[in-house]
């Protein structure tokens, strides 16, 4: 569990987050909903530890992020940020195998090559291994990053509009993945997701936010409905049902 | 596993570098000796300035790929961001302060070793901060860098002009490159603070890869990511201190090593990146001079052709949008 309590947060005179109080659900696959703005990287990167906390309390497992190692937490959460842009030149291989380091500190063994080949290969990135990130496409590019973040192999994993970038079947897939990695190994993700039929299709709870505020949260069935999605998007937005699951649907 | 064919290319690359190396320093040491009793007092003049050209080459190299990491881009050096004007404000504060005299009257290694502490500090406090968010809008961090290189400048040259001229001179002496005259009672103090510095970066190599990611993904990866910007930082300012102290300010040169050591190893680890960059440095010297001095009878030119080539290849990358 990911427990969030009062924090607030200030850019310069701005306030971005207000008093948000809420919990990330062990074992589950959290969605962050909400139109541009609303503070959902702000919030990620809080629990992410990338941004300091500057009021209230956030704990990951009960390690209270105040308090604990960031060497701890990188093998409790990995995080993977909105920006994706790297100033050395890696090639694929070497950016996955990275998301070793917490685990190794420098010195990769068997083990770690070997769970660095299987991300590879988990995000169809055998075939581009030895290629430099700036000679593959955008979205293979940001199916590495993922993959390295897949390879730190942790409890945690808060994805940042991960399906950037990426084609349907690629997004589809990764939403495979990250649904089997919750229901088969027990493990835990947030991600901030725009694509409001995929946090329906696959999300077990839905947290949606506006102005630096929460506005609802529950189970896909009690957020996702037209009246509080019209207000969350300050637009009319129909909502139907497609095999048991609600089906939003915005062209107007 | 892949990955062999690669070591075996790296292998091949430290080889090469290490034969062109020996073969520099053999030339450089054996070349036209005379015979008789004056050869040995060649030879000996010979080491001290071949012991010169190594410690400026490996600090040199060894700092700027550091810089580059830490900076997260292969444009800026520390002396284009102003860290040897810094050393020169420095040695200009302390004559001033002390006189002509008194600055003669101290030895000169404790004046370096002054200089290189109190140059630690203000570089971590400088440029920790303007460097360790990881901002990635470089143009103003380049600009930041060159305007506090101006300023430190200026005010070096407004201390001189309240100083007599003859006070103003000892520190031009040492604000102008010269690879020709080293000054030789730093060389063994340079030579410890080199070795040591070069030690504890070689020893953070594998953190000095995951800085290289940017500061966010360095945090998720559990990196203590301002202890390594300050170490970083503390350790480029002894590797600048060093080559400015033992010849003056060089300021493209390193951008040169950085670029042909990513550009032959294409490989981002640390432990072969620092290793190669002070190797190539060092060949540049040494190579360079026997051509400026041995060859052409010119031996202050080194510097200024080094300066000219090094200014040439920072406009390239600039106009090729290179920044990253
Ligand atoms: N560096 C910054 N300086 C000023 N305002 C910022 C900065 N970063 C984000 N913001 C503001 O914070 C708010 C929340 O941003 P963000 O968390 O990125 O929203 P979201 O991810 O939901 O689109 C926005 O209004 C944005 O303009
Ligand atoms: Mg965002």
């Amino acid at each position: 569990m990911i427990r969030i309590e009062d924090v607030s947060h200030s850019i310069g005179p701005a306030r971005i987050l207000h008093d948000i109080r809420t919990g990330f659900p062990k074992g589950r696959l959290t969605a962050l909903i909400g139109p541009n703005g609303a503070g959902k990287s702000t919030l990620v990167r809080l629990v992410g530890r990338l941004e300091n906390l500057q009021s209230g309390r956030i704990s990951v497992d009960g390690h209270d992020l105040a308090l604990t190692q960031t060497l701890e937490l990188a093998r409790v959460m990995a995080i993977l940020g909105q920006d994706t842009a790297i100033a050395s030149r890696l090639r694929v291989r070497e950016l996955v195998a990275f998301g070793r380091w917490p685990h190794h500190n420098g010195r990769p063994r068997a083990d770690d090559h070997a769970r660095v080949e299987t991300a590879l290969e988990n995000f169809a990135l055998t075939q581009l291994a030895d290629r430099f990130l700036d000679e593959i496409s955008g979205g293979q590019a940001q199916r590495a990053h993922i993959a390295m973040c897949f390879a730190q192999d942790t409890p945690w994993l808060l994805l940042d509009e991960p399906l950037n970038n990426l084609d349907m079947s690629h997004s589809r897939a990764l939403m495979q993945r990250v649904s089997d990695l919750v229901r088969r190994q027990g493990r835990s993700v947030v991600m901030v997701v725009h694509e409001i039929n995929y946090a329906a299709a696959w999300a077990d709870h839905i947290i949606a936010m506006k102005d630096g505020r929460i506005m609802a949260e529950g189970d896909p069935d009690t957020v996702l409905n037209q009246r509080t999605l019209s207000e969350l998007y300050d637009a009319d937005v129909q909502v139907s049902r497609h095999q048991d699951r609600p089906l939003v649907l915005h062209h107007a | 596993m892949q990955g062999r064919p690669v070591d075996k290319r790296l292998r091949l690359i430290f080889a090469g570098l290490g034969l062109v190396l020996m073969v520099a320093i053999a030339v450089w040491m054996l070349q036209g000796l005379p015979e008789g009793r004056a050869r040995s007092f060649v030879l000996g003049l010979r080491a001290e300035r071949l012991a010169g050209l190594l410690l400026v080459g490996v600090t040199t190299g060894v700092a700027t790929v550091m810089f580059q990491t830490l900076a997260g881009n292969r444009v800026l050096t520390p002396q284009i961001m102003g860290f040897d004007s810094l050393y020169i404000l420095l040695q200009t504060i302390l004559v001033a302060g002390l006189g002509i005299t008194g600055f003669a009257s101290i030895p000169t290694w404790s004046k370096f070793l002054l200089d290189t502490a109190v140059m630690i500090a203000l570089g971590c406090i400088l440029f920790g901060s303007l460097l360790g968010r990881g901002s990635r809008d470089i143009a103003r961090t380049i600009l930041t860098g060159v305007i506090l290189g101006v300023m430190f400048r200026s005010l070096s040259a407004f201390i001189g002009r309240v100083l007599d001229p003859n006070e103003f001179a000892v520190v031009q002496q040492s604000s102008f490159a010269s690879f020709g005259h080293l000054d030789a009672a730093l060389l063994p103090v340079a030579a410890i603070l080199t070795a040591a510095a070069v030690g504890l970066a070689l020893s953070m190599a594998g953190q000095l890869d995951v800085l290289g990611l940017g500061r966010d993904r360095a945090v998720a990866l559990g990196l203590r990511h301002r202890r390594v910007v300050f170490v970083t930082l503390g350790l480029v300012a002894v590797l600048v201190a060093v080559p400015t102290a033992l010849i003056g300010p060089v300021t493209f040169f390193g951008l040169i090593v950085a670029g042909l050591t990513h550009g032959i190893l294409r490989n981002p680890r640390h432990a072969m990146l620092l290793p190669a960059a002070g190797m190539i440095a060092a060949i540049m010297l040494i190579a360079g001079q026997l051509v400026f001095e041995r060859l052409l009878g010119q031996a202050s030119f080194l510097s200024v052709v080094i300066e000219f080539a090094g200014g040439l290849f920072f406009l390239y990358l600039l106009l090729k949008g290179r920044i990253r």
